[in-house]
Order: C-alpha cells, then structure tokens, then sequence
C-alpha cells in the first residue's frame, strides 16, 4: 500500500506539470489551425553532415497546410466584406484546399461548391461530404488544369458567388509569410535549405520570401510531381498554366533550384518516412526524395522540408501494403499528389 | 554530345510521332534550336521572337528546371537526359 501510494504521489506531480503547461481550451476548432510541429529525421538522411527536419503539416485540424491558405483566403475575404453569412463559395481544387475551406465553411456558416477532376482518391470527396461540401466534376483527363478552368467559367456565369481562387489570391502565400514562415525560423533557427512542394506555390513563395527577408543565405527548393496525364489533356503548350502569384511575387527569382520528383521516388520515400514513424501522404516523400538530393548536394546544412498533409487520406491508395511496382501503377490512375 | 530528349505528346506530332529523340548539342540552347531546324513545327513552340525560353515551356536536365541552373547556357554530358515538359497547374491543392 505504502508502494503504491509513493507512485501515486509522483504521477500527482507529472500530471500537474503537464496540465499546467498545456492547459488551454480553444473556443473553436479554426483556433488550432497553424503551429504545426518539426520533427528531426535526420537518420533518413545519407549525408551525416546535413540534417534534416520535417515540419508535419497534417496536424492542421482539416488534416493539411491548405487550412491555413483557406483561413487566410476566407477571413481576408471577411474583412474586405465579400462574404455573409450563406455566401456561396466555389474553388477548384483536387483536394486539400477544398477540404480545408470545407471545415471553415461549415464553421462559419457558408456553402461551399468544389471542382475537381473525378479521378482524385474517394477519402478526399468523403471529407469534403463530410463537411456539406458539394462536388463538381470537371472533365476527366485534364487533371487541375481542367479543374481550374471549369470553376472559372462556373464563377462568371454566377456572378453573386464567391470565387477566391487560391493560385491568384495573395492571402494564399500571405499566410505562409505570416505564420509558417516565422514558425520555421523560431522552431529551427539554424536552418540552411528549405525544401516545399510546388502547386499553387502559396508555401514556396511565402515561406520563400520570408526566409530570404530573415535570412538571405537560405537556400529555396522547389520540388514537383511530374504533369503525368495532365499533359496528355493538352492541346498545345499555350494551354499551360503558371499560378499567378508565382508570378507577381517573383518565383521565378526567389527559387534556387527547383527538380520534378517522379511517383516511384515518391513512393519509396513515403514508406521509408513510415519506419521512422512517420506517417505522412505521398507528396512529402515526394519533398523528402528532394531533400536526400539536397543533402547530397551539400558538404553540411539543416535541411527542412514540409509534409503537405497525413497519409490517412491515401490509405485507398494501398501503398503502404502494394509492392513499389503495383503502388506505382496505382497512382498513375488516381490523383494522389 | 549526344543527348536523348523526351518530348511531351503536344510535340510528338511534330517529331513524327516520337517519344524520344536524340541531338547532338553542348548545351540547353542548342538542344532546343536544334530540335526546332530537324522539326520546324516547334520552332515557334519552344523559343520566343527574342531567343527566350517559352513561358509555358519547362525544360529539365536530368530532372532539374534549367531556368534554375544556367538557363539555356547549362551545359551538357554525354548520357544527359533533357525532358521538355508544359507548365500546368499542379499539387494537391
């Protein structure tokens, strides 16, 4: 009993300190958005000399970094006044951005129409549904090229509905110069190289140029998944597409190298994140396979890479069980990037 | 040198048809001005007026954008692989 009592008495003094420190309610859901956590990896890394550090964005509440541009987006939107209460919203998206909008959406009381293509992976519409999101399907084939376009003409023909469209709406990198940006730098200070996936370039851009703000020597990587199918949808090279911020802030000159990074790398990286304990969706081993070439290409740095999101919304994918062959195969007919 | 150059299917039909193609070149800008005299149809395609690299073109040597390295003077070896992609919207977003 005396035994007892004395472990009793420490556990008493482990959980006051850990209720002390940690003790805080938010008053909403939207509250936990951002301050995501760096976890080091650095045994991943094939050059002892270079560490690397992974910054989990897949503790957002909606499960990705897109909750961050889709509160910037939508409370920018507030201020400017284009929204009420029952606003109608409409955003091309092949997931995250959609699935994040969908959650502030239901929050505060707007309707929200996604577009996007119908071959993105089933858990991605279930979020969305769960959320009372309404779905649109643009043309097969053309990947978010197809999506985008659609929610344009959709957007001029309902003039009374919002369209905040992320690839050309500054509150998109904004959020990043504000809040990721300035997280990076106060959790890892010492950093040398930033490695983020290229989309809309909302993270590439706002991280970018903050970092370069703070710390000029910080080297940008940008890191892409191959076109793949979307380029088959193509009619001529005019038919592509650069995100406008990418372009109004200067991407073009704020990268220092930027290298595509193929599904079969992507995959391999993902699963290896897992043995670590990491479980993460496939576009971070996608920035992971572009760090273990940065740190290869580096005699010594601290290398940080961002994970877009969790591998929750892949498990339908199986290419945590598929061979790398049969996984490869598989994302080759669904968008999982 | 010789390097293989991957096209991308809007330029296949230029290239009769080919996937793959091989130039002899010592750089990025000679790859793309030699690939528009063998194919004239991508002379306008894949340079501007002035001798600039397209907007919507991405060119990659093995793998790294070239506008990131020596632009059309990155230089080239034997073995190189040059893959010419457009620039779409892309990522999960």
């Amino acid at each position: 009993m005396a035994i007892r009592y004395r472990f009793f008495q420490q556990w008493q003094v482990a959980v006051t300190d850990i209720a002390l420190q940690s003790s805080k309610i938010a008053s909403s859901i939207l509250d936990l958005i951002g301050n995501t956590p760096i976890v080091d990896i650095s045994e991943l890394s094939p050059n002892p000399k270079a560490s690397i550090f992974i910054k989990l964005e897949g503790q957002n509440p909606g499960g990705s970094i897109k909750d961050r541009v889709a509160l910037s987006m939508i409370e920018t939107a507030e201020r400017e006044g284009l929204l009420t209460r029952g606003s109608t919203l409409i955003e091309p998206s092949s997931g995250n951005t959609g699935i994040g909008m969908a959650l502030i959406c239901r929050v505060k009381g707007y309707k929200l129409k996604v577009v996007m293509p119908p071959n993105v992976s089933k858990e991605r519409r279930e979020l969305l549904e769960i959320w009372g999101a309404e779905i649109i399907d643009s043309p097969d084939g053309e990947g978010s090229n197809g999506a985008v376009k659609l929610a344009r003409k959709i957007a001029s023909d309902h003039p009374d509905w919002v369209f905040l469209y992320q690839y050309a709406n500054q509150a998109n990198p904004k959020a990043h110069f504000e809040n990721t940006g300035p997280e990076i730098l106060r959790d890892l200070p010492n950093i040398t190289h930033f490695v983020a996936g290229l989309g809309t370039s909302g993270t590439l851009i706002g991280v970018g140029s903050y970092l370069k703000q703070e710390k000029p020597e910080v080297q940008i990587w940008a890191v892409e998944p191959p076109a793949g199918e979307v380029v088959d949808g193509l009619r001529s090279l005019d038919d592509g597409y650069i995100p406008p911020i990418f372009i109004e802030n200067n991407g073009p000159l704020l990268l220092d190298r930027k290298t595509v990074v193929g599904p079969r790398d992507s995959i391999i990286w993902t699963k290896k994140l897992a043995e670590v304990g990491i479980f993460a969706g496939i576009s971070t081993g996608a920035a992971l396979s572009g760090a273990i070439k940065c740190a290869n290409s580096i005699d010594t740095g601290v290398i940080l890479i961002i994970s877009p999101d969790a591998g929750w919304k892949y498990l339908s994918s199986e290419i945590w069980t598929l061979s790398i062959d049969e996984a490869v195969e598989r994302t080759k007919s669904t968008i999982y990037f | 040198m010789e390097v293989e150059v991957r096209l991308p299917t809007v330029l296949r039909q230029h290239a009769n048809g080919a996937a793959v193609v091989k130039v002899d070149a010592a750089n990025i800008g000679e790859v793309l001005s030699e690939l528009a005299s063998k194919y004239p149809g991508m002379s306008g395609q894949l340079l501007t007026e002035s001798g600039e690299l397209h907007k919507f073109v991405n060119v990659y040597l093995n793998d790294d954008d070239v506008r990131y390295l020596d632009k059309l003077d990155t230089k080239l070896n034997d073995g190189d692989t040059i893959s010419i992609l457009p620039a779409v919207a892309g990522g999960s977003d």
